[in-house]
C-alpha cells in the first residue's frame, strides 16, 4: 500500500523553474506591467525562456531591475529600450518593427489576402464552368449534342 | 503564372529554407552565444568601491585613454578559476593594457582569498555593489571579458573562459589595430 | 551480449527495410504480383526485429548495464524502475529507437489491415515508407547507434536520468507524439503513391483517411500530453510557450487538420485534389522538419536535444532527398486537370477551402516565425540577433484562430455543392444571437466584470456548441423521434461534431484560464496565509523527507474553501543524490473547474518561506478539450464505411466516376 501511495506521489509531483521571489506592488497596473515586461523579456543566459520564468542569477538580476524600475514610475517603452540598448534586441520577445522584421510581420497578412484571392478565382472559374440554376454549361450541352447525334447515328 | 511553374513553388520554398538550416548547420555557430550590443559604443559610466576598501572608489574617469582589458568574475564561478593562471601570465605579458578584475558582490571575502592564494593578475579590483554595472554592460553571467580601447569604445566581448588559443584569434587582430 | 543482439536486430531491420523499399516497387513495373506480396512478410519481419532491438536496449536499462554508453549517460541505479524503463527514449539515440519503431509498427499496420487495397497500391506504398525505414536506419546506425559501449572504462554508475525527465509525462508524452509524428507518414505515402500512379480519386481519399485521422488523434494527444506537461514541469503555470520545439511539433497537426477536411472534399466530390496531396506531403515533411530542427543542434530550447551540427548535416540530406523528391514528382505529376465538379459560394467546398486557407496560413506564420532569428541572422550577420517568441506568436495565430471559428460552424451546416442561403440564415442566425448575447451575459454574470477577450472566447465557443445543437435537431428532424433520429446518424458524423466540441473546450479553457488566473508570490511564516476568490492558503511550515533517489525538504498548505478544510498541498524542494541537482517540486491539485497550486520558494529565516500560490480556473478544459478531439477522430474512424469488406458496386454519378481501381463507395448521410 505504502510503495502504491508513494508510487503515485512520486508520478504526481511536479518539478519547478523558475525562482520564486516577492515582488510586492502598490497597484494592480504596476504589478500588471511588471508581469508584462518581465513575461516578454528574454533570459539573455537561459535556453529560450523568459525572465520571469527563469532560475538564473541573471534573470533575478534582471527582474530586480525591472521591479525597481517599474516602482521607479518609468514607461515601458523606457525600461525596453533600456534592456535592448545593453542586451540587443535579442533580449526581446517581442521583435520590434523594422525594415527587417517587416516581413515576419506582416507576411501571414499577406498569405491570408493572397489565398481569398485564390477563393475568389477558384469560385469565379467554377460557376463559369456551371451555371448556377443546374442547367447544362456550354461544353456540356455540346457534349449532349454530340451524345444524341452518335445515337441518332446508330 | 503557368499553371505547370506555380507547382513547382512548394519545392522552390523548401529549397530556400533548406539553404538558411544548411547556414545554421554552420560550424561555429552557437546559437546560445550572443555578441554584445555594447561593441562600438562607449564603456559605459560608473562609480562602484574597490575589492580592497582601503583604496576606496573607481570610477569611469579614472581609466580615460588605457587600453583596457575587463574581467567579471567571481571566486565561486569555476571557469573563473580555470582562466586565473592564464590571467597572471596574461598581465604580466601585456604591459600597456590596464587590467580591471569586477567582481560580484556575493562574497567578497572570498575573492580577496582568492586572490591572496592564488596571485592578483588584476591592476583594479573592483566590486560591482549594486549590480548596475553589470546590468549596464550586458553582462549575463561569469567570466566575461571586455576589450576596451584607448577612446573607451569597446571592442569585443568574451563569454567563458578565456585562454591563448582566444586570445589569439579574437583580442590580438583588435589590439594589433589599436596600438 | 544484449546489446549486441540489438544492434544486430537493427542491422536486420535495415536489411529488410532495404528489400521492402526496392522489391515490391520491382514487382509493380515488372508486374510480378510475388514481389508485390513480399512485401506484407517484409513488414512483419521488420517490426519484429525492430521490437527485439527496443527489448534489448530496454533490458540493458533494467539491468543497469552502464557498459553501453546511452544507458550510462541517461541511467543510475537508484532510479525507479519505470524510469529506468521510459529513460530507453529520454535522450536522442534512445528516443530515435523508439521513433524507428513506430514507423515499423505503422508499416506494419498497414499490411495488416488492407485487405481492400489492390495489391499494386499497398506495393507502392509498403515500399515508400520501407524507404523512411531505410533513412532512420542508416542515420542510427552510422551516427547515433544506442548500443554503443564503454570499451576501456565502463562506469560504475550512470550520470541519472535528467530530474526533470524524472516524471509521468516521460511514459506517455513521447510515444503519443511519435505515433502521431510518424503516423502522417502514411498519408505521405498514399500522396507518393497517388502521384506515381497518375490516379487520385475517391477511392484513395477514402484508404488515407482513417490512417490520417489516427495518426492526427494521437498527435493531439501528444501535443495535449506535452503541453500538459510542461505545465506542471514549469510549475509557473505557462503550458504553451511557442518554443521552437512546441511548434515543430504543432505545424504538423495544423496542417494535419487541413488534411483530414480536405480529404473530406476530395472523397465526396472530387476536387481539391493536388491540393490535398500537397497537404498530405507537407503535413509529414514538418515532422520530419522537427525531427532535424530538435536534434541538429540548430535552435536554442532547453527541450532540444544535446546532439552536434554534424549528425543535422546528415539529417538534413535525408530532408533534402525525401521531401526534395517528393516535392519534385508533385510538380511534375500533380493532377493538371481540375476536377469536373462545381460549387457555389456558400457550399461546404468553399467554406473547408478557407478552413484550409486558415490553417495553412497560421503553419506559414509559425514557420516564419520559428526560423526568422536564424534567417535574420543569416542575412543580417550575427551582430543583431533577434529573438521571436510568444508576444509574436499570439498575434499572429490567435485572430486566424478566431476567424476559422466562425467559418467552422457555418461550414459544418453547409451542404455538398450548393447551400441555399436562405437555409442558412434560418439554422444560424439565432446561433449568432444567442452566442453574442450569452457572451456579453454570461462573463457578467458570474465575475462582473466582462472584456473583449473574455466576450470573444465565449461567443465563440458558444457559436461553436449551440451550432452542434442545432444541426443535430435539424438532422434528426426527419425521423419519427428524436433518438431514433440521432441514432441515424453516422459515427462520422459524431467523430466530427465531438472533435469541433473539443475544440470550443479548448477555446474556453485558454482563454478563460489565461484571463482569470491569480498567482500570489509571499513570504510566510507558519500559520500564515493568504485568500485567492474563495480559497485560503494556510502554511504549515517544512520537514524534512527523503526520497528513493533525492533528499527532500517538504512544505504543507492547508486548504480551505468557504472557510472550511478542504484539502492539503505538499510543495518539497528536492536535491537529488547523483547529481546534487535540487529542484522545486510543486503539488497541484487538479480540479475539472480549477486547479490549485503550491511550491516552494526560499527559506526566510524563522522557520518562515517564501511560497507561491496559484489559482487557475478551467485550465483542466485545455487538455480535456484535446481528449474529445482525439476521440473525436478515433469515433470518425470506427464509422462503418471504413469496414465495408464486401464493397456494394453502385452506378457513381458523373462527379464521383473514378478512373480508380474498383473501390466504390456506400451513399453516405452526411
Amino acid at each position: 500500500m505504502m510503495r502504491a501511495v508513494t508510487l503515485l506521489i512520486v508520478l504526481l509531483s511536479v518539478p519547478v523553474l523558475g525562482a520564486i521571489e516577492e515582488y510586492p506592488f502598490e497597484s494592480d497596473q504596476d504589478e500588471a506591467r511588471f508581469k508584462k515586461l518581465t513575461y516578454e523579456m528574454r533570459c539573455p543566459k537561459c535556453l529560450n525562456a523568459n525572465i520571469a520564468g527563469s532560475d538564473a542569477p541573471i534573470a533575478a538580476d534582471l527582474r530586480r531591475e525591472v521591479y525597481q524600475q517599474v516602482k521607479e514610475g518609468r514607461t515601458n517603452d523606457e525600461i525596453i529600450e533600456f534592456m535592448s540598448s545593453r542586451y540587443g534586441d535579442f533580449i526581446l520577445y517581442r521583435p520590434r518593427l523594422t525594415l527587417a522584421t517587416f516581413f515576419l510581420w506582416f507576411t501571414p497578412l499577406f498569405l491570408l489576402i493572397a489565398g481569398f484571392v485564390i477563393v475568389r478565382r477558384m469560385m469565379a472559374a467554377s460557376q463559369a464552368a456551371t451555371p448556377a440554376d443546374g442547367s447544362l454549361s456550354p461544353e456540356e450541352q455540346a457534349r449532349l449534342k454530340r451524345l444524341l447525334d452518335q445515337g441518332k447515328d446508330n | 503564372m503557368n499553371r505547370r511553374l506555380k507547382l513547382f513553388i512548394p519545392i522552390a520554398i523548401f529549397f530556400i529554407m533548406a539553404g538558411f538550416l544548411l547556414f545554421g548547420l554552420n560550424d561555429g555557430r552557437n546559437p546560445n552565444l550572443v555578441p554584445s550590443a555594447l561593441v562600438s559604443k562607449p564603456f559605459p559610466k560608473f562609480t562602484q568601491p574597490s575589492l580592497y576598501p582601503e583604496m576606496g572608489e573607481f570610477s569611469r574617469e579614472d581609466f580615460v585613454g588605457d587600453i583596457l582589458f575587463v574581467n567579471i568574475w567571481g571566486s565561486w564561478c569555476p571557469p573563473c578559476h580555470v582562466e586565473h593562471p592564464y590571467f597572471l601570465e596574461l598581465s604580466k605579458q601585456e604591459d600597456d593594457i590596464t587590467f580591471i578584475g569586477i567582481s560580484y558582490d556575493y562574497s567578497m571575502v572570498e575573492d580577496r582569498d582568492f586572490l591572496a592564494e592564488r596571485g592578483n593578475p588584476f591592476d583594479y579590483n573592483i566590486v560591482d555593489l549594486d549590480g548596475s554595472l553589470r546590468i549596464d554592460l550586458g553582462v549575463t553571467g561569469a567570466p566575461e571579458t571586455f576589450l576596451v580601447d584607448q577612446n573607451g569604445m569597446i571592442l569585443y566581448r568574451h563569454i567563458g573562459a578565456l585562454d591563448a588559443d582566444i586570445w589569439r584569434e579574437k583580442f590580438v587582430p583588435l589590439l594589433d589595430q589599436i596600438r | 551480449m544484449i546489446p549486441e543482439l540489438g544492434n544486430f536486430s537493427l542491422v536486420l531491420a535495415l536489411s529488410l527495410s532495404i528489400l521492402l523499399s526496392v522489391l515490391p516497387m520491382v514487382g509493380v513495373y515488372r508486374n510480378n504480383p510475388l514481389l508485390m506480396t513480399l512485401s506484407r512478410p517484409l513488414c512483419a519481419g521488420i517490426w519484429v526485429f525492430m521490437v527485439v532491438s527496443f527489448g534489448c536496449l530496454a533490458h540493458a536499462f533494467l539491468n543497469d548495464d552502464f557498459s553501453v554508453r546511452y544507458v550510462a549517460s541517461n541511467s543510475n541505479s537508484l532510479l525507479p524502475w519505470f524510469y529506468k524503463f521510459t529513460g530507453v527514449w529520454g535522450g536522442h539515440e534512445g528516443s530515435l529507437l523508439l521513433w524507428v519503431l513506430m514507423v515499423a509498427s505503422w508499416t506494419y499496420a498497414v499490411s495488416l489491415f488492407s485487405r481492400n487495397l489492390p495489391l499494386d497500391i499497398l506495393a507502392r506504398v509498403l515500399s515508400i515508407m520501407g524507404i523512411i525505414s531505410v533513412s532512420f536506419l542508416v542515420f542510427m546506425l552510422l551516427t547515433s547507434n544506442p548500443f554503443d559501449r564503454l570499451m576501456l572504462n565502463p562506469p560504475a554508475d550512470g550520470t541519472d536520468l535528467n530530474p526533470l525527465l524524472q516524471d509521468f509525462g516521460l511514459i506517455v508524452h513521447p510515444p503519443m507524439l511519435y505515433m502521431g509524428y510518424v503516423g502522417f507518414s502514411v498519408a505521405f505515402a498514399f500522396a507518393i503513391t497517388a502521384l506515381l500512379t497518375g490516379k487520385l480519386d475517391a477511392a484513395w481519399a477514402r484508404w488515407t483517411r482513417p490512417w490520417t485521422n489516427a495518426a492526427w488523434a494521437f498527435l493531439t494527444l501528444g501535443i495535449a500530453l506535452g503541453s500538459w506537461w510542461a505545465y506542471y514541469e514549469l510549475g509557473w503555470g505557462g503550458w504553451w510557450f511557442w518554443d521552437p520545439t512546441e511548434n515543430v511539433a504543432f505545424m504538423p497537426w495544423l496542417v494535419g487538420t487541413a488534411l483530414i477536411h480536405s480529404l473530406a472534399v476530395t472523397e465526396k466530390r472530387g476536387v481539391f485534389k493536388s491540393w490535398t496531396v500537397l497537404l498530405a506531403i507537407a503535413a509529414f515533411s514538418l515532422s520530419l522538419l522537427g525531427t532535424f530542427i530538435i536534434r541538429s543542434g540548430l535552435i536554442t530550447s532547453v527541450h532540444a536535444f544535446a546532439v552536434d551540427p554534424e549528425r543535422g548535416l546528415v539529417l538534413l540530406a535525408i530532408l533534402l532527398v525525401v521531401i526534395g523528391a517528393s516535392l519534385f514528382l508533385y510538380a511534375l505529376r500533380a493532377p493538371v486537370v481540375k476536377g469536373t465538379a462545381s460549387y457555389t459560394m456558400t457550399s461546404r467546398e468553399v467554406f473547408l477551402l478557407i478552413n484550409n486557407i486558415l490553417l495553412v496560413v497560421s503553419t506559414a506564420g509559425i514557420l516564419l516565425g520559428t526560423l526568422y532569428p536564424l534567417i535574420h541572422e543569416a542575412i543580417n550577420g550575427e551582430a543583431n540577433m533577434v529573438s521571436v517568441g510568444p508576444p509574436y506568436f499570439n498575434t499572429i495565430f490567435l485572430p486566424l484562430m478566431a476567424l476559422l471559428t466562425v467559418f467552422l460552424t457555418i461550414g459544418s451546416i453547409s451542404r455538398w455543392k450548393k447551400t441555399s442561403t436562405a437555409f442558412l440564415k434560418d439554422q444560424l442566425v439565432k446561433v449568432a444571437v444567442a452566442s453574442v448575447l450569452l457572451g456579453i451575459v454570461l462573463p457578467l454574470f458570474i465575475t462582473r466584470e466582462v472584456n473583449l477577450s473574455i466576450f470573444l472566447a465565449v461567443s465563440l465557443a458558444l457559436w461553436i456548441v449551440f451550432g452542434i445543437a442545432r444541426d443535430l435537431v435539424t438532422k434528426s428532424a426527419n425521423k419519427d423521434s428524436l433518438v431514433k433520429g440521432l441514432k441515424s446518424l453516422s459515427l462520422s458524423y459524431y467523430g466530427m461534431q465531438l472533435a469541433h466540441l473539443g475544440f470550443a473546450v479548448i477555446i474556453l479553457g485558454i482563454c478563460l484560464t489565461s484571463h482569470y488566473s491569480v498567482e500570489r508570490d509571499v513570504r510566510l511564516a507558519p500559520g500564515q496565509g493568504i485568500e485567492i476568490g474563495s480559497y485560503e492558503f494556510i502554511f504549515q511550515g517544512v520537514v524534512d523527507a527523503p526520497g528513493p533517489n533525492y533528499r527532500a525538504e517538504a512544505g504543507t498548505v492547508d486548504v480551505l474553501k468557504n472557510g472550511r478544510p478542504y484539502m492539503t498541498l505538499h510543495p518539497e524542494k528536492r536535491t537529488y543524490l547523483a547529481t546534487g541537482a535540487v529542484q522545486t517540486e510543486a503539488d497541484i491539485d487538479v480540479g475539472f473547474f480549477r486547479d490549485l497550486f503550491a511550491a516552494l520558494g526560499d527559506p526566510r529565516g524563522e522557520g518562515a518561506w517564501v511560497v507561491r500560490i496559484h489559482l487557475k480556473p478551467f485550465v483542466f478544459w485545455i487538455w480535456f478539450g484535446a481528449f474529445l478531439m482525439a476521440a473525436g477522430g478515433v469515433t470518425a474512424i470506427l464509422d462503418r464505411r471504413y469496414r465495408v469488406r464486401d464493397a456494394v458496386v453502385r452506378d457513381v454519378p458523373p462527379e464521383k466516376a473514378a478512373t480508380g481501381l474498383g473501390m466504390k463507395s456506400p451513399v453516405e448521410a452526411s
